[in-house]
């Protein structure tokens, strides 16, 4: 009788680790890690807490993972994940946290809390992110060849950009039309300001405010997982960087033929 | 060499870090870590402008490429953090934007030869980033375990 509580105990407590690591690896993948630093922690965590039989297989937008043997109990779960934008914020403290628990600092509860406590973790606010496109856009404005006074129209086009981008673009519409409209958008508001007489350069203007739309988390990541032997979610990555890449270029294309037609008369 | 004692060059790099720093708050990198971003960016702008003119945008890029991700995995030693928290916006002055911009821009006026030479050097450009980072991921951390803080 005595025997059986106490597997009863364990096969809960080898039930907890595995939600705790898919839980953490869930985080991971959703705010931008590669695929062999998800599996890495999902296999930590259950080292460490005693579950020897775990296996978990991970795709760019899912988590499957398996545990059991003759020992252990059978334990699955499939996790399917959308992924959002980059958050490296919740990256390094689950990283953080992985190296904690490894020396040894945490009961499982703890961990559980801890990671309910990192998905809270707030991000920079809508207002500092729009700003931070406008100087990023502006910056490279400048560096591909813009003086300052196209630097201050991308600067206009990139805080409109993510204004687009936060409030209609991520919450209403698909990521293909987003980026289209997205890049469409930015280039009208250079060819405006352009012929305001705002900015002298409409190329750097142009090449300037589109910088924020540049895929270059799935990019990197995309090289990453591939050179690290994930083929299918390194391939599903490149594609998504590709594909948002196409569309910056249609969207920008779209507008400068229209200009094109309407400047020859 | 000769752009190094121009001063634009400095401008430029100045750009280059403010723009990184600029981004790495776009992908919620953690504050303090904002500083080692913007180095990054800035070393990778200085490599990419010396070499640019002599060997070429691609050969430059490999070349600035890979002094960004030895400086990524150095700061990821040094702050006990993942390489990616420096690595992605450290990168971005080198993403070939401008080469995507000129090949729509030549495909919509016509000029079909010059798309042809901007979107492959977009893409050489691409695969050469590709090799910088594949290259230093390769060497194995302990070469790295150099910028590890006294405990």
């Amino acid at each position: 009788m005595r025997e059986e509580s106490q597997e009863k105990k364990e096969e809960l407590h080898r039930r907890k680790v595995m939600d705790v690591a898919v839980e953490a690896g869930h985080i991971l993948l959703e705010s931008g890690a590669e695929i062999f630093r998800v599996e890495e922690t999902i296999e930590r965590i259950c080292r460490h807490y005693g579950v020897e039989s775990e296996n978990a297989f991970v795709l760019s937008n899912g988590i499957f993972a398996t545990a059991g043997n003759e020992r252990e109990q059978y334990y699955a779960k499939v996790q399917h994940i959308p992924v959002s934008g980059a958050k490296l914020n919740r990256v390094a403290a689950v990283n953080q946290l992985s190296r904690e628990i490894e020396e040894g600092r945490y009961s499982i509860d703890e961990v559980k809390e801890r990671l309910a406590c990192i998905k809270e973790m707030k991000g920079k606010s809508k207002p500092t992110q729009v700003l931070a496109s406008a100087v990023g856009s502006a910056t490279f404005c400048y560096l591909f060849g813009g003086n300052l006074r196209d630097s201050l129209a991308a600067f206009v086009a990139g805080f409109l950009l993510y204004l687009f981008v936060l409030y209609l673009g991520v919450p209403h519409l698909s990521k293909i039309i987003a980026n289209i409209a997205g890049s469409a958008m930015v280039t009208v508001v250079s060819v405006l300001l352009f012929e305001l007489g705002l900015g002298e350069h409409l190329n750097s203007m142009i090449i300037g405010s589109i910088i924020p739309l540049i895929p270059g988390v799935s990019f990197t990541n995309a090289i990453r997982d591939i050179a690290d032997g994930d083929y299918i979610a390194g391939s599903v990555r490149m594609l998504d960087a590709v594909l948002v890449f196409l569309c910056i270029a249609m969207g920008v294309g779209l507008v400068m033929n229209g200009y094109h037609r309407i400047a020859q008369y | 060499m000769a752009v190094l004692f121009t001063m634009e060059l400095w401008t430029h790099t100045l750009a280059a870090a403010v723009g990184t720093v600029a981004f790495s708050l776009l992908f919620q990198v953690p504050k303090h870590l904002y500083v080692y971003c913007g180095f990054a960016g800035a070393m990778g702008w200085i490599v990419y402008s010396c070499l640019e003119a002599d060997l070429g945008a691609p050969t430059a890029s490999y070349f600035a490429t890979v002094m960004v991700i030895v400086l990524s995995r150095l700061f990821a030693v040094r702050e006990r953090c993942p390489a990616t928290m420096f690595l992605i916006p450290g990168i971005f002055p080198l993403v070939p934007g401008a080469g995507i911009y000129w090949t729509s821009y030549y495909i919509v006026t016509n000029a079909l030869p010059a798309a042809v030479d901007s979107g492959f050097l977009a893409m050489k450009v691409a695969v050469a980033i590709v090799l910088g980072i594949v290259s230093v991921f390769e060497l194995p951390q302990s070469c790295f375990s150099v910028a590890a803080k006294e405990k």
